[in-house]
């Protein structure tokens, strides 16, 4: 009974759906007022009918309902409880689900929180999300329903993917996916927007803290997706340039451009009709993430042949969402003026090279992520893009931004001069210089060249960020939420570099054959290894090996590193046994049983890779911070009025 | 044009690359497999039905047939099995199906509630065979020929279709008898 409920559920979720789009686009175009009532209880009522359905869907995995296929593909009664809910997310029709409850859970708190927007405006924010919700709903029932029942039933499921059996795994999809679904919001906000033809300082302020948050949810379901595939694939790499990593890593990019971007918009009346397109962008890679990510539609044009539907449909919504958007940024954009202009070494011409390298960034991944399907769809013969290609190509644009950003950060808005900071700037840049060649020639030895130039820049941003934060506590000053947030969140990027210049430049990777009882040595630890047991779990059974780690005869850690073997769908995974000491990141992975007792073992040691993701953190603290800012709840609908333009120098 | 419309510009450009991605597309569920036209890898496993009788690629040489890897715990395999049955009753070509990594008492009670379509099941219980195959999952689907060549691969469960418009016309018209 429970998933026919759910799939009414859904039905009717589908309709609010259509509603919702209906009256808030309709109303404010046809002038209709009274229509806009209609909004904010279709609103409501969506959200309760996709939690009902989320619920049933849930209930059917907790129940070891495999009489539903996607419970039967996706969980088995072995599967603990706790993955059977996470389950719901193992494939592509639960995510869908998954991405529609996110979606109705944003649009719930921008419709609390749009009391104080213009009736209209908000109605046309409201109205746009339900396009988007309408378009995902109508796509899941029609090609990807979680609730088709299989007759007879299965005698038991298929299990959950056991790489996906993993808690960061198990929690990383709604992290990811709250930062794809907030930037609808930003894209609704842009298409209402362009639908009014007007955008001002005020718009920017309303936008802003829900970007923001949305940027600080993808940050972190960025860095989870890449700590799951630090430990749980077993090399040891913490970026692959894969195309599911890119998929998640383009809107980052481009969402850190609008972040960006909407400042100069909200303080300085420019870069508006930038913003939209920057949006619009962000939104739409977030849907291509999506279904890259879960549907497998985009990896290779050959799985749009494998579900025709799905694919025409996927391309169908896309055209209809992101043509629809850039249609209206062609026509309307146009009529967006930026009034005031700006001098070369203004914070705007700061910002301005942020966008333009960021977007560079973004492009040189796009491609690198599209060629091989592009290749693929106009028969140009298989394409292999890696590593090779995505890390000078990455840098080459990445390099510059950093630097600029310690740079622009000293910048006043508006004027050019950095006479007044020339001290401070040249200050911060010895600073740096000094503590990043006491870190790479006097913590860490044998560098590559970039190291010093990792170093320095890293440590240099750090202390840039801090300037005027300390100055102002000096002369106490009250500092802004907002300004600590990005004080927070620049700290980060900082640490980022710090972190990544260390890994890639001081790492030690060994790959070994062991006979119990031997040794082998990898920077200043040695680790014994002590043979292999059996190991058995709720759902797999394996081995696991013991290796004791020593540092000049002193004990660091037993590690137990495991291979395992899933049983429903035998499937070998590979779970690596990590331990810090000294900053210093331990890793080992059980490789293949040799024979005679001998096994093949990885061993590494990775200085500060853990501060790859705490420096995520940082920045998603940063991210959370700004938002929260009491300045944008202030934002009172009198403001509305104040045309554009003149407000910049107020702000 | 003006400069506001060139993201609506690339974006169609994109949206034609990928439309022609879905027209030109090889055949459905079709991955080129590096076995077509090589022979198919040698095996030697028990059949379901007689454990101490072995099913050889020796044995079977000299005669088409469709080679169909499958398993109880494989959802997409009771999908197929209708059609399954419907190909066996076309005495076209004999099914010899490769029971991979299953459990023999569920595959029994698997073919005695749903029929069973295949003249032979061999028994892959390590998978070791499947992997010769280069088995990505259940369902796929080998086409072999009389002198032991991999003709065709069907990836995923196999519908009328693939049937009608793959196998069938790769058949010769003595494929069902015993050369």
């Amino acid at each position: 009974m429970l998933p026919e409920l759910g799939q009414f559920a859904l039905i009717l979720a589908l309709l609010l759906a259509g509603m919702q789009a209906f009256f808030g686009i309709a109303g404010p175009m046809l002038g209709r007022d009274r229509w806009l009532a209609a909004v904010t209880p279709a609103v409501a009522g969506q959200a309760v009918m996709v939690a009902t359905a989320v619920g049933c869907l849930i209930a059917s995995f907790v129940s070891n309902d495999f009489s539903v296929s996607y419970v039967a593909e996706n969980s088995n009664s072995a599967l603990p409880l706790f993955y059977r809910v996470a389950a719901l997310w193992g494939a592509h029709e639960g995510s869908l689900l998954l991405w529609i409850l996110l979606l109705a859970a944003w649009t719930v708190a921008v419709a609390l929180g749009s009391a104080r927007l213009p009736p209209r405006f908000a109605a046309r924010v409201l109205g746009v999300l339900g396009v988007v919700s309408f378009g995902f709903l109508l796509f899941t029932l029609a090609t990807s329903n979680p609730f088709v029942r299989l007759d007879p039933p299965m005698p038991d499921g298929r299990d959950l993917n056991p790489i996906l059996q993993d808690p960061a795994l198990a929690i990383h999809p709604p992290i990811l996916y709250t930062g794809y679904v907030g930037f609808a919001v930003a894209f609704a906000f842009a298409c209402a927007a362009m639908l009014e033809g007007r955008l001002d300082a005020t718009w920017a302020r309303w936008t802003r803290p829900w970007t923001t948050a949305a940027w600080a949810f993808l940050t972190c379901g960025i860095a989870l997706g890449s700590f799951w595939a630090y430990y749980e694939l077993g090399w040891g790499g913490f970026w692959f340039w894969d195309p599911v990593e890119n998929a998640s890593f383009m809107p980052w990019l481009v969402g850190t451009a609008l972040v960006h971007s909407l400042a100069v918009t909200e303080k300085r009346g420019l870069f508006k009709s930038w913003t939209l397109l920057l949006a619009i962008l962000t939104f739409s890679l977030s849907m291509l993430g999506t279904f890259l990510v879960r549907s497998g539609v985009l990896v290779s044009v050959h799985s749009f042949a494998a579900d025709p539907a799905r694919g025409i449909f996927i391309l169908a919504f896309l055209i209809v969402m992101i043509g629809g958007a850039l249609t209206l940024y062609a026509w309307r954009a146009p009529l967006l003026k930026s009034s005031a202009g700006f001098e070369l070494g203004a914070r705007e011409s700061f910002l301005l090279f942020n966008n333009v390298l960021l977007i560079i960034a973004a492009t040189t991944v796009f491609a690198g992520t599209m060629a091989p399907l592009i290749a693929d769809a106009l028969r140009l013969g298989t394409v292999s893009v890696g590593p090779p290609y995505f890390n000078p190509t990455f840098l080459l644009s990445m390099l510059p931004l950093l630097a600029l950003l310690s740079v622009g950060i000293h910048s006043n808005w508006k004027r050019g001069r950095l006479k007044d900071s020339q001290r401070l700037l040249l200050i911060s840049f010895v600073a740096a210089a000094v503590l990043g060649s006491a870190l790479v020639y006097g913590v860490y030895t044998n560098g590559h060249v970039l190291t010093p130039v990792g170093a320095l820049l890293g440590v240099w941003i750090i202390l840039s960020s801090l300037a005027e934060p300390l100055q102002r506590w000096r002369r106490r000053v009250r500092v802004p939420r907002g300004m600590l947030g990005m004080t927070i969140a620049h700290s980060g990027l900082g640490v980022l570099v710090l972190a990544l210049t260390t890994v890639q430049s001081f790492t030690i990777e060994h790959d070994v054959a062991m006979a119990q009882g031997a040794t082998t040595t990898a920077g200043a630890y040695a680790f014994r290894f002590d043979g292999v047991q059996d190991v058995e779990g709720p759902n797999y059974d394996g081995v696991g090996a013991t290796i004791t780690v020593t540092r000049g005869g002193a004990l660091v850690a037993v590690l137990k590193p495991q291979k395992r073997q899933y049983w429903v769908q035998h499937q070998l995974t590979t779970e690596t046994a990590i331990h810090m000491d000294h900053g210093n990141n331990i890793l080992v992975a059980l490789g293949e049983d040799l024979g005679a007792g001998r096994w093949s073992l990885r061993v590494q040691i990775r200085p500060l890779v853990s501060f790859i993701w705490l420096a995520a953190l940082i920045m998603a603290i940063g991210g959370a911070v700004a938002a929260s800012d009491r300045r944008y709840r202030g934002a009172k609908l009198t403001e509305a009025t104040v045309p554009a333009g003149t407000e910049g120098s107020a702000a | 044009m003006n400069r506001f419309a060139l993201p609506v510009a690339l974006f169609a450009a994109l949206v034609v690359v990928l439309a022609i991605g879905i027209k030109h597309s090889p055949q459905k569920g079709m991955i080129v497999s590096p076995l077509i036209g090589k022979p198919a890898p040698q095996f030697s496993l028990p059949s379901l039905g007689d454990p101490a009788h072995a099913v050889t690629s020796a044995d079977l040489k000299g005669r088409w047939y469709l080679l169909n890897v499958w398993g109880t715990w494989c959802v997409e395999c009771r999908a197929e099995h209708q059609m399954l049955i419907e190909a066996r009753d076309t005495h076209a070509v004999p099914l010899i199906g490769l029971d991979w990594k299953d459990d023999d008492a569920r595959a029994h009670e698997w073919l005695a509630q749903l029929g069973n379509p295949y003249e032979t099941v061999a028994i892959d219980h390590s998978g070791s065979t499947a992997v010769d195959f280069g088995v990505y999952g259940a369902p796929e689907t080998f086409l072999i020929n009389a002198q032991g060549i991999v003709v065709y691969k069907y990836v995923g469960p196999l519908t009328r279709d693939v049937w009608t418009q793959e196998i069938l016309p790769r058949l010769p018209a003595h494929a069902a008898g015993k050369s």
